[in-house]
């Protein structure tokens, strides 16, 4: 079988993001970018199954600038096999919406035919968990989305997913799209000899329109703003001083 | 303009405070009909109906939606979604799995987790872990979203709007429910609770949680936790609090032993009154406290629970 994952080039999670003051954006001119953490978590599952013996190559796929290679560079020392580049800004800051990156990536699909998508929850700079569900719409495939554990069974996944309640467990005919969450797995970081061979792993330059897709925003983003911000607190000295001020002052207890 | 608005409905019961909140939400965008779905739907769809503000209710009984698996859940609002201009549903972990896939199947942009709604086509949602807010116009035909229920107020109750059975639509037989893993449990629950006590990597063992169980059941709250007490085993995952588990604004959080990552303010930087409990004074969670104690919580906790 042949799994194919998406990998997105985000901000590094340690950076603290700052609005640009005009509201046009966040400022991402020389910050730190790094693989969207999920994607690294359904990299390694890729790398796991393929390990135990029942997956034969993964595909990486990442959608945006052409830094975006980077980041595939990174899955393929990590253990992928082969990567795909779909270039479809010029601007770190024009991100690409998930619906058109579903239909992206089902073009691959369509053309790549693998029996399983591993993606990510969420990413972490437009917080949309949205592209793996859309993506299993658009392939009319079944979904598991949260995934915390994933089991190949023959020709379905038994996964147990994270929700409001505590946890759940489905199966899914494959191919399916499963997106990752936290606990599923602990990525392994690329050994120095992996990230040099990784140079030499093909590596496809594509566009859009090699695919025929329309990667037009639907959603014009009108303006970006600060956060309100908390007044600062106070510090108390004792657990007394504390059920005082709760007490008599805030009067939440 | 009329809006779709799916109800929280689990194993036959309404999440009334989370389906209340996104009915005020999207009250100003048109009359509101309440989706029901369910193995057992009827109770909660009578329920539904006495939230104020809604027009009407819908209620899909039937097996197929016994453990709102996303592919016939999507397939059924998908098959309503002609009659509406919107489609709504607070932004639990059922809502997230299914609207953006209605959204695809309609060939629409999905909205998720909206903060703000300032006119039928622009919203404002947090982006980067809640360190910006996007204001963003749709430009498609129907608008698909999900609501973070922490921002509005529940709707009163008191109404007893129309109620009407419909059937189901297709079976895409593509998935199918094997368990649930449910915690019992008798405290409120955490995204509705009015307090909330969470404990971080610095409770140290699973054990030792029970401080922050002690000192929760003392105040009747809810418990949360940072991804690293839940990673570490110390906490369900259900508890995790943040910007990839639950999002909370109590009127009280207290934080033990967590250092306040920017992923864990955003699920709980609304709260209104915010106490840290933290043996390092450079913490980065006392610049978001009202309250702020500097000890070992070994001591605080128990001494706290004792003096209330
Ligand atoms: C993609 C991604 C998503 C994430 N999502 C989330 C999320 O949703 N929620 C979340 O919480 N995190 C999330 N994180 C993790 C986040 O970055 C932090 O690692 C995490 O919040 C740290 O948890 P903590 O504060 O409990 O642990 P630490 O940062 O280790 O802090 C422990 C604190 O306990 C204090 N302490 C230790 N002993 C004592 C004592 N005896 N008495 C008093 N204080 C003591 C220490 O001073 C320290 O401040 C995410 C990270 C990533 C990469
Ligand atoms: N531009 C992209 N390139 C590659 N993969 C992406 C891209 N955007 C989203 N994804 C995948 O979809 C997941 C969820 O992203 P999102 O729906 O944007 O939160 C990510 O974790 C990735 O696995």
């Amino acid at each position: 079988m042949k799994v194919l994952v998406p990998v997105k080039r985000v901000i590094d999670y340690n950076v603290k993001v700052r609005v640009k003051g005009d509201g046009t954006g966040v400022d991402l001119a020389n910050v730190k970018m790094s693989m969207n953490p999920f994607d690294e978590i359904a990299v390694e599952e890729a790398i796991r199954l393929k390990e135990k013996g029942a997956v034969e190559e993964i595909v990486v796929v990442s959608i945006g600038v052409k830094q975006s290679q980077e980041t595939l560079r990174t899955a393929l020392a990590m253990g992928a096999d082969r990567a795909i580049l779909i270039t479809a800004a010029d601007d770190v800051h024009n991100d690409i919406e998930p619906l058109a990156v579903a239909k992206l990536l089902k073009a691959v699909i369509d053309e790549e035919q693998p029996g399983l998508v591993l993606c990510g929850k969420q990413a972490i700079d437009n917080d949309m968990n949205a592209t793996g569900q859309m993506l299993s719409a658009l392939l009319g495939w079944s979904q598991a989305t949260f995934a915390s554990e994933v089991a190949i069974e023959g020709d379905s996944a038994v996964v147990k997913r994270e929700v409001d309640g505590g946890m759940q467990s489905i199966k899914v005919k494959m191919p399916a799209v499963i997106s990752v969450d936290l606990r599923l797995n602990e990525p392994r970081y690329a050994s120095l000899p992996n990230i040099m061979k990784a140079k030499k792993k093909p590596l496809d330059e594509k566009t859009p329109a090699d695919y025929g897709v329309d990667v037009a925003p639907r959603l014009e983003i009108v303006k970006t703003s600060e956060p309100a911000e908390r007044q600062a607190g106070i510090m108390v000295g004792s657990v007394e001083e504390l059920v005082d001020k709760l007490k008599n002052e805030a009067g939440v207890i | 303009m009329a809006v779709l608005l799916l109800a929280e409905v689990t194993d036959g019961v309404l999440n009334a405070d989370a389906t209340g909140k996104a009915v005020t939400a999207v009250k100003s965008l048109g009359d509101v009909t309440v989706l029901c779905a369910g193995g057992q739907a009827s109770d909660a769809a009578a329920e539904a109906a006495k939230i104020d503000g809604v027009a009407k209710v819908l209620c899909a009984e039937d097996a197929l939606y016994s453990h709102r698996l996303a592919e016939p859940t999507a397939a059924l609002i998908v098959s309503l979604a002609g009659d509406y201009s919107h489609i709504a549903a607070p932004a639990t972990t059922d809502a997230k799995n299914i609207l953006p896939r209605v959204a695809a199947l309609l060939d629409v942009m999905i909205l998720t987790d909206v903060s703000g709604v300032v006119d039928a086509d622009t919203f404002e949602r947090p982006i980067y872990a809640g360190n910006a807010i996007q204001t963003v116009k749709s430009k498609d035909a129907t608008k698909v979203m999900t609501i973070r229920v922490s921002t509005f107020d529940a709707a009163g109750s008191g109404n007893s709007a129309p109620v009407e059975n419909i059937s189901a639509a297709d079976a895409p037989g593509l998935s199918e429910w094997v368990a649930d893993h449910v915690a019992e449990s008798d405290r409120p629950e955490l995204t509705s609770a009015g307090i909330v006590v969470s404990g971080g990597r610095g409770v140290g063992s699973e054990e030792d949680f029970k401080l922050i169980e002690g000192l929760a059941d003392k105040l009747g709250a809810a418990i949360g936790a940072s991804r690293a007490a839940v990673d570490s085993g110390y906490a369900p995952n259900d508890w995790q609090v943040g910007q990839t588990g639950k999002v909370v604004a109590p009127d009280l959080y207290v934080a033990v032993g967590i250092s306040g990552a920017i992923q864990h303010l955003a699920g709980m930087k609304d709260s209104k009154v915010i106490v840290a409990i933290n043996k390092d004074e450079e913490a980065p969670i006392f610049q978001v406290a009202d309250y702020g104690l500097v000890a070992d919580l070994f001591q605080a906790v128990p001494e706290l629970t004792d003096k209330l």
